[in-house]
C-alpha cells in the first residue's frame, strides 16, 4: 500500500508522519507517533476514549484517516497540561477522584475542554448530554459530571 | 485492505472521473462515520479506491439564496445546527440533522452521507422529504437532480449509479408562515436509532388555516416514505383534534414496519401516529411565529 507523507500541526508542533490509506489517526497516533495518550476503547465510533481535537472539533480519531489531516490541526491530551501546570480540567478530575482505570480519561477531558469552550457556564444536563458519546465503565459519571462542573465555575471566576 | 488508494480531488470532475474509474470499487469518503465502522466491521466488500470528497469547495459550502438552499453534501451536522440563518429557516432539517450520533459523530458526519447510507432509520430523511428537498448528484454525463423520496431503495441502497455522487441537496424557497420539525422516538434519551422518524413541513393561509403540508416516516418500511394522504387531511383546515386524529390514523396507516430489537410493528405503527401529531404541532407553531 501507498505511504503518503503527511504535515500537520499537532499540540501546536508541526509534525510530519508518514502513514498508509487505512490507518486511522488514532492508529497514527499511537503506532507510528507513540503518543499513547490517546486510548483505544471501540474502534467504531461508540465510546469516546479516542476523542481528539480536529480543527478544535471534537471528533473520534478511530473514525478520522491519518491521510486526511494534512493541513489540520490536531490537539491532543499530551498538549492539554502546560509543562507541569495541570488544566483546570485535569486538576478538578484527580480533586473530585473523577477516574478509576483511566482508559475513559483522556478522550473525557478533551471533550469537556470543547464542551466548555463552547458553553462555559453548563447545567449539569448539558454537560451529561455533552458527554453521551463518552463511555465510563467505572464510576458511574457523577464524579466526572461534579468534576467538569466544578473545572468550569474555576476557569469562568479565573477567566480562562 | 491490502491495496487501498486515497485520492482527495479538488473538483466535481476530477472527483467523478476517479470514482468512475473504479466503478464499485471506490468508495466517497466524508464523514467516515458509516464507511470506517463498514470497513473495519467488514460489512462491505473491500474498497480499492476511497475518493475524500472534502476538498471540493462546492461539497463543503451552504449556500441561503433567494429561492433555494444549497447544502453541500460533506457539511456536517455540528456545521448545520451552528448556522443560524438556515435554522431559521428549516429548524427541522437542522434538528434532524443534529440528533444523529454524538458530539464527537456531529463533528465528522455530513448531510450526504446520512441520505447515502440509506439507513431505513436515517433521521435526516424524513425532515428532507417532508421539506420537499432534492438531491443534485454529479456523474460522468453531468449533473441530474431528484427528490430524496426517490433517492434511497431499500435498507443500505442508493440510485448513485458508477461514477455519481452527491454535490447538494436543495431545499426549496420558503413562503411566509412555514415551519418545519422532527421528531423520533427511541428507548433511551440520547446517543440512539430512531424507532419511528417523523418529519412534517407546513405553510399557513393568512387565515390560520393550513395551506401546504408534507409529512413523512422513517424506520416503519425499508425506506422512508411521503404519507401521501396528510396534505389532504390538513390543507384547508386548522390543527383540530378531528385533523389531528385523521393525521395520526393516516401516519400509522402509511407504516409497514418490521419487528426488531429496537421496536414492534404494533409499536412503530402506534408511535407513528402520535408523532406525526406532535410533529405537525411544532411545525404548526413554528409557522405561527413566522
Amino acid at each position: 500500500m501507498v505511504k503518503h507523507i503527511i504535515t500537520t500541526t499537532i499540540n501546536g508542533d508541526e509534525t510530519d508522519f508518514t502513514c498508509t490509506p487505512d490507518q486511522t489517526l488514532l492508529d497514527v497516533l499511537r503506532g507510528e507517533l507513540h503518543m499513547t495518550g490517546t486510548k483505544n476503547g471501540c474502534g467504531t465510533g461508540d465510546c469516546g476514549a479516542c476523542t481528539v481535537l480536529l480543527d478544535g472539533r471534537p471528533v473520534n480519531a478511530c473514525l478520522v484517516l491519518g491521510v486526511e489531516v494534512g493541513g489540520h490541526e490536531v490537539e491532543t491530551i499530551e498538549g492539554m497540561a502546560k509543562g507541569s501546570e495541570l488544566h483546570p480540567l485535569q486538576q478538578k478530575f484527580l480533586d473530585h477522584a473523577a477516574l478509576q482505570c483511566g482508559v475513559c480519561t483522556p478522550g473525557i477531558l478533551n471533550m469537556a475542554k470543547a464542551l466548555l469552550e463552547k458553553n462555559p457556564d453548563p447545567t449539569e444536563t448539558e454537560v451529561r448530554f455533552g458527554l453521551a458519546g463518552n463511555l465510563c465503565r467505572c464510576t458511574g459519571y457523577d464524579k466526572i459530571v461534579r468534576a467538569v462542573l466544578d473545572a468550569a465555575a474555576e476557569m469562568r471566576a479565573s477567566g480562562s | 485492505m491490502s491495496d487501498l488508494r486515497y485520492e482527495s480531488p479538488e473538483t466535481i470532475e476530477a472527483a467523478v472521473a476517479l470514482l468512475a474509474s473504479e466503478g464499485q470499487m471506490a468508495k466517497v469518503f466524508a464523514g467516515g462515520t458509516d464507511l470506517l465502522v463498514q470497513m473495519k466491521e467488514e460489512l462491505i466488500d473491500e474498497p480499492a479506491l476511497l475518493v475524500d470528497i472534502k476538498k471540493i469547495a462546492e461539497v463543503r459550502q451552504v449556500k441561503i439564496e433567494p429561492h433555494l438552499v444549497r447544502i453541500g453534501s460533506a457539511v456536517t451536522g455540528a456545521e448545520l445546527g451552528e448556522n443560524e440563518p438556515l435554522k431559521a429557516i428549516w429548524p427541522g432539517v437542522v434538528e434532524a440533522m443534529e440528533l444523529i450520533g454524538s458530539a464527537q459523530v456531529q463533528g465528522r458526519a455530513t448531510i450526504g452521507g446520512n441520505l447515502c447510507n440509506a439507513s431505513p432509520a436515517a433521521d435526516s430523511v424524513p425532515a428532507l422529504i417532508a421539506a420537499d428537498a432534492t438531491v443534485i448528484i454529479a456523474g460522468p454525463d453531468g449533473t441530474r437532480e431528484i427528490p430524496v423520496t426517490a433517492f434511497p431503495t431499500g435498507p443500505g441502497g442508493n440510485v448513485l449509479a458508477s461514477g455519481e455522487f452527491v454535490v447538494t441537496v436543495n431545499l426549496p424557497s420558503r413562503p411566509p408562515r412555514a415551519g418545519d420539525a422532527y421528531l423520533r422516538f427511541i428507548p433511551r434519551t440520547e446517543m440512539d436509532i430512531a424507532v419511528v422518524g417523523t418529519g412534517v413541513s407546513l405553510a399557513l393561509n393568512d387565515d390560520g388555516t393550513c395551506a401546504a403540508a408534507r409529512l413523512a416516516l422513517g424506520a416503519v418500511g425499508p425506506t422512508a416514505v411521503l404519507v401521501e394522504a396528510a396534505a389532504g387531511i390538513m390543507v384547508g383546515n386548522k390543527l383540530d383534534d378531528g385533523v389531528l386524529d385523521a393525521l395520526a390514523n393516516a401516519a400509522s396507516a402509511a407504516c409497514a414496519p418490521i419487528d426488531d430489537k429496537r421496536g414492534t410493528i404494533e409499536f412503530r405503527t402506534k408511535v407513528a401516529g402520535v408523532l406525526a401529531c406532535r410533529a405537525a404541532s411544532i411545525a404548526w407553531q413554528r409557522a405561527e411565529n413566522n
